[in-house]
C-alpha cells in the first residue's frame, strides 16, 4: 500500500487526478477555501466557475450524462450545499453519477449554528445515493475513493462529501483508489440464468411482442447500447423508448415506435397496451409511462431488467424480474434467445406490425400549420433538418416545448440527449449544455428552452460566456409557462392562473448584455434564417422563436387515463379527467 | 380484513437488517421508512459484532406483500446495509421484547400486582414503600397483556424495548 503525507485539500485534488476527473464544476466560498487554493496551485483538474450552485450540478450532470463519466462539483457549507440541492435531487430521480464536494465549518463548530453551517449531511441524505461526513483526514483518501465507487456502480447517483475546513487543513496519509475495497456496497451486475432462461422462452414464443427501454441502457454503457440493438434486430420486434432511454436505439430504425408516455406516440402507447410480452430494460415503469396502473397492458407478460432490485415490482408487478446489469442480461438474453428450439410465429408477428402500422398511419404528431404564426412543432422541424449531419447534443428545459423536443428531433446515438425526467426541473438545461459542452468542445450542443424555464438558471449565460462554451439557446416563446396553461385549459375551464409570463425580458438585449448573441424570429419565414444563424455565429447565442401561445402538446393521455384513451391533437380540446385523475400530477 | 385477497391484505414483518455501525445509518434507515410512507411498528437498534462495528436493526412493519417487498428491496440499496432478512418470511423465529413498568400502590392493589408480576415471571428491580418497578422479557403480546392488567394496579410508567428477533435453528443471519 502506498503511503504518502498531504494536506486534506491535496488529498482531495490528488483522488480527483486519480478518479480520472479533468473538471470540476464550482463556487468559492468560506469553508472551501483550502480546496480552491490547491487547485490553484495545479494544472490537471480545470475548474468551471458557475453563478449559482445549482447550476454547477446541472452542469456535472450534463457532463456526466454525455460522457458516461462521473461528474463533480464543489460548492461551499450552507447556502452553497442548499443550492446544491435540487441539482442532487435531480441527479438521483435521473440516475446520473455526480459526486459533489461540500465545504462544512471546522469539526468543532459543528452543531453550533455557526456562521454558514447548515446539516449538509442530513439534508441531502434523502437526495443522495449517499453521503459521507468526512470527520478525520485519514478517511478522507479512502471516502473520496469510495464516493466514486458507490456513484458510478450499480444504478448511479449523486453522492455528497461533506468536507470540513479544519480537515481540508490537517495533513494525512493519502491511499490510492486500487486500494481501497468497499465494505459493503456491490452491485448485482450478473442476472439470474434461469430467469433469463424463462424469459428468452417467453420472448420467443411470443406473438406481439414490445421492447420497452429507459435509461439504465444509456447508464450501463456502450455495450448495453450495442447489446440492444442487436437483440431487437434480430428479434425483429418493435421497441419503444422512455424520455430518457432515447438514442439508445436509433430513431431513424424502422422498428423504433418514437417515445411512450403522457407525451408519447400513439403507436407506441397502443403497442404497451395491446401487446402479449412486454420486455423492460432499463425503463421503471414511471407513472408518466404507465398512465392508470389498472389499465396498463393488462394482457402481457412482463420481464422487467434492472440494475435495482427495488425498481422491480415497484409500480406495477412483472412476470420474471431479472437483477443486473442491461448489457450483460441482454446479451445472455439473446444468447438464451437464439437457443430456443421453437419457430418464431412469423404469421402473428406479420399481424401484429400490421397493427402497430395500421396505428401508425394515424401520424399523432401532425398539427396544423396555417403559416401565420409559428409553430413551435414547425420551429423544431426546421431544427432538425438544418442540424442533420451535425455532431449534435440537445439539452432541455422542462413542460412542453421540452415534449416537442423529444417528439420532433431526432436520436441516433446514446448520450446526446440530456433532459430532466424524474424530477422535471426547470432551469436544467442552460447548465446542463454548459456541462455538455466542456465535454464535447467541438461539438453542437443546443438548449431547447422555453421563455418561463430559461429564466430559472439565466445566469448562466454569464458561465457559458466567460468559459468560451459556446451552447446555443433556442427558446421557443410561447408567453406562457406552457404546459401549465395546456392543464389549466383542459382541466380548469381555461382559468389561466398566474401561468402568463408577464413583462418578460427582450431576450435579444439580456443576452447582448451577458456578452452573447441574440437573435429574434417572430414569422414563420424567419425561423430558417434565425436557426441557421445560431449555428453558424461563433460563441454563446440565444434564438428567441416566438411561437403560437395557445398551441398545445399532443398526443396526451390525461393524468389517471389508461394508453387507450390518449387524446390526438384533431380531438376535442377538453380531456375527460375523473376526480382520481384531477389529483394527480 | 380477510375477504381481501391475499395480495392486498396487510401483514406485519419482522425485518433483521444488519449495518455497518457508523454515524447516521439508523437515520438513513428511519429516513427510508418516513420518506416512502412505510410503517415502522417497533425498531430496536445496537451494536452486535464491535470488532466488525456491525449492528444488528430489527424493524416491525406491517403492508402488502407488494410494500414489505419494496421496503426490503429499499433497505437493501442503502449503501452500510450488508443484509436484509425477513424473519417472517424466512421461517420461525424467536421475538422479544423487555419492559419496565413502574406501579405506584398501596394496601391490597399492591400486593395483587406483585402477584401478578409473579404469573408473568416479572422480576421486581426496584421498590419503595409506595412503587414497584417491574421487568418482564417476553413476546409483544404477553407484554401487552401485562401491561393491561398492571393498568388498574396503579400503572403510570411504562418503557419497551422493541422487539429482538432471531431465527430458530441452526443457520445464521
Amino acid at each position: 500500500m502506498s503511503e504518502e503525507t498531504l494536506s486534506g485539500a491535496e488529498i482531495i485534488i490528488r483522488a480527483l487526478v486519480d478518479q480520472g476527473v479533468d473538471v470540476v464544476f464550482g463556487y468559492p466560498g468560506g469553508a472551501v477555501l483550502p480546496i480552491y487554493d490547491a487547485l490553484f496551485q495545479q494544472n490537471s483538474v480545470r475548474h468551471i466557475l458557475v453563478r449559482h450552485e445549482q447550476g454547477a450540478v446541472h452542469a456535472a450532470e450534463g457532463y456526466a450524462r454525455s460522457t458516461g463519466k462521473v461528474g463533480v462539483v464543489l460548492v461551499t457549507s450552507g447556502p452553497g450545499a442548499t443550492n446544491a440541492v435540487t441539482g442532487l435531487t435531480d441527479a438521483l430521480m435521473d440516475s446520473v453519477p455526480v459526486v459533489c464536494l461540500t465545504g462544512q465549518v471546522a469539526t468543532h463548530m459543528i452543531g453550533n449554528d455557526a456562521f454558514q453551517e447548515a446539516d449538509t449531511i442530513g439534508i441531502t441524505r434523502p437526495c443522495t445515493k449517499h453521503n459521507y461526513l468526512v470527520k478525520d483526514v485519514n478517511d478522507l483518501a479512502r471516502v473520496m475513493h469510495e464516493a466514486f465507487y458507490v456513484s458510478r456502480t450499480g444504478r448511479p447517483g449523486p453522492v455528497v462529501v461533506d468536507l470540513p475546513k479544519d480537515v481540508q487543513l490537517a495533513t494525512g496519509n493519502y491511499i490510492g483508489r486500487e486500494d481501497v475495497k468497499h465494505r459493503t456496497y456491490a452491485p448485482q451486475n450478473v442476472g439470474d440464468s434461469g430467469l433469463i432462461e424463462e424469459a428468452a422462452e417467453l420472448i420467443a414464443n411470443a406473438k406481439r411482442p414490445v421492447f420497452y427501454t429507459g435509461g439504465g441502457v444509456i447508464n450501463s454503457g456502450d455495450r448495453a447500447t450495442e447489446a440492444l440493438r442487436s437483440f431487437v434486430r434480430a428479434t425483429g420486434y418493435p421497441i419503444t423508448s422512455t424520455l430518457m432511454g432515447l438514442g439508445a436505439y436509433p430513431a431513424s430504425d424502422k422498428q423504433f415506435l418514437g417515445m411512450l408516455g403522457m407525451h408519447g406516440m400513439y403507436e407506441a402507447n397502443l403497442a404497451m397496451a395491446h401487446c402479449d410480452v412486454m420486455i423492460a430494460i432499463g425503463s421503471r415503469f414511471d407513472d408518466r409511462v404507465t398512465g392508470r396502473l389498472d389499465a396498463f397492458s393488462p394482457g402481457s407478460k412482463k420481464i422487467h431488467v434492472d440494475i435495482d432490485p427495488s425498481s422491480i415490482n415497484k409500480n406495477v408487478i412483472v412476470d420474471i424480474g431479472i437483477v443486473g446489469d442491461c448489457g450483460l442480461v441482454t446479451e445472455a438474453l439473446m444468447a438464451a434467445w437464439k437457443k430456443q428450439k421453437g419457430k418464431p410465429d412469423k404469421d402473428a408477428h406479420g399481424k401484429w406490425w400490421a397493427d402497430i402500422e395500421k396505428w401508425r398511419a394515424r401520424d399523432c404528431l401532425a398539427y396544423e400549420n396555417p403559416g401565420d404564426v409559428i409553430k413551435p412543432q414547425y420551429a423544431l422541424e426546421r431544427l432538425r433538418e438544418l442540424t442533420c449531419g451535425k455532431d449534435l447534443y440537445v439539452t432541455t428545459e422542462v413542460g412542453q416545448h421540452q415534449m416537442w423536443a423529444a417528439q420532433f428531433l431526432p436520436f441516433e446515438d446514446p448520450k446526446h440527449w440530456m433532459t430532466s425526467g424524474g424530477l422535471g426541473t426547470m432551469g436544467y438545461g442552460l447548465p446542463a449544455a454548459i456541462g455538455v459542452q466542456m465535454a464535447h468542445p467541438d461539438a453542437l450542443v443546443i438548449d431547447v428552452a422555453g421563455e418561463a424555464s430559461i429564466l430559472m438558471n439565466i445566469q448562466e449565460l454569464s458561465t457559458a460566456v466567460q468559459h468560451r462554451l459556446p451552447v446555443k439557446i433556442l427558446i421557443l416563446n410561447n408567453q406562457y409557462m406552457g404546459m401549465v396553461r395546456q392543464w389549466q385549459e383542459l382541466l380548469h375551464d381555461a382559468r389561466y392562473s398566474e401561468s402568463y409570463m408577464d413583462a418578460l425580458p427582450d431576450f435579444v438585449k439580456l443576452a447582448e448584455a451577458f456578452g452573447a448573441t441574440g437573435l429574434r424570429a417572430e414569422r414563420p419565414d424567419q425561423v430558417d434564417d434565425v436557426i441557421k444563424a445560431m449555428i453558424e455565429t461563433d460563441g454563446v447565442v440565444v434564438a428567441e422563436i416566438a411561437v403560437d401561445p395557445k398551441e398545445n402538446c399532443y398526443p396526451m393521455i390525461p393524468s389517471g387515463a389508461a394508453h387507450t384513451e390518449m387524446i390526438l391533437g384533431s380531438d376535442s380540446t377538453s380531456a375527460k379527467v375523473s376526480d382520481s385523475g384531477l389529483a394527480l400530477v | 380484513m380477510n375477504d381481501l385477497p391475499i395480495e392486498k391484505r396487510a401483514r406485519s414483518h419482522t425485518i433483521s437488517v444488519l449495518v455497518d455501525n457508523e454515524a447516521g445509518v439508523l437515520a438513513r434507515v428511519i429516513g427510508l421508512f418516513s420518506g416512502r410512507g412505510y410503517n415502522i411498528e417497533s425498531l430496536t437498534v445496537a451494536e452486535v459484532d464491535p470488532e466488525n462495528e456491525l449492528s444488528r436493526i430489527t424493524v416491525l412493519t406491517s403492508g402488502t406483500p407488494q410494500v414489505i417487498e419494496q421496503i426490503k428491496a429499499q433497505l437493501g440499496r442503502l449503501v452500510p446495509v450488508h443484509k436484509v432478512a425477513d424473519l417472517t418470511v424466512a421461517g420461525r423465529h424467536v421475538s422479544r421484547e423487555l419492559a419496565l413498568l413502574k406501579v405506584t400502590s398501596e394496601g391490597e392493589p399492591r400486593v395483587e400486582s406483585l402477584r401478578i408480576a409473579d404469573i408473568f415471571r416479572a422480576r421486581v428491580v426496584d421498590s419503595t414503600n409506595t412503587s414497584f418497578v417491574f421487568e418482564l422479557t417476553g413476546a409483544t403480546d404477553k407484554i401487552n397483556a401485562f401491561v393491561e392488567l398492571m393498568k388498574p394496579l396503579g400503572l403510570i410508567e411504562v418503557s419497551r424495548t422493541g422487539v429482538a428477533a432471531i431465527s430458530r435453528g441452526p443457520d445464521p443471519l
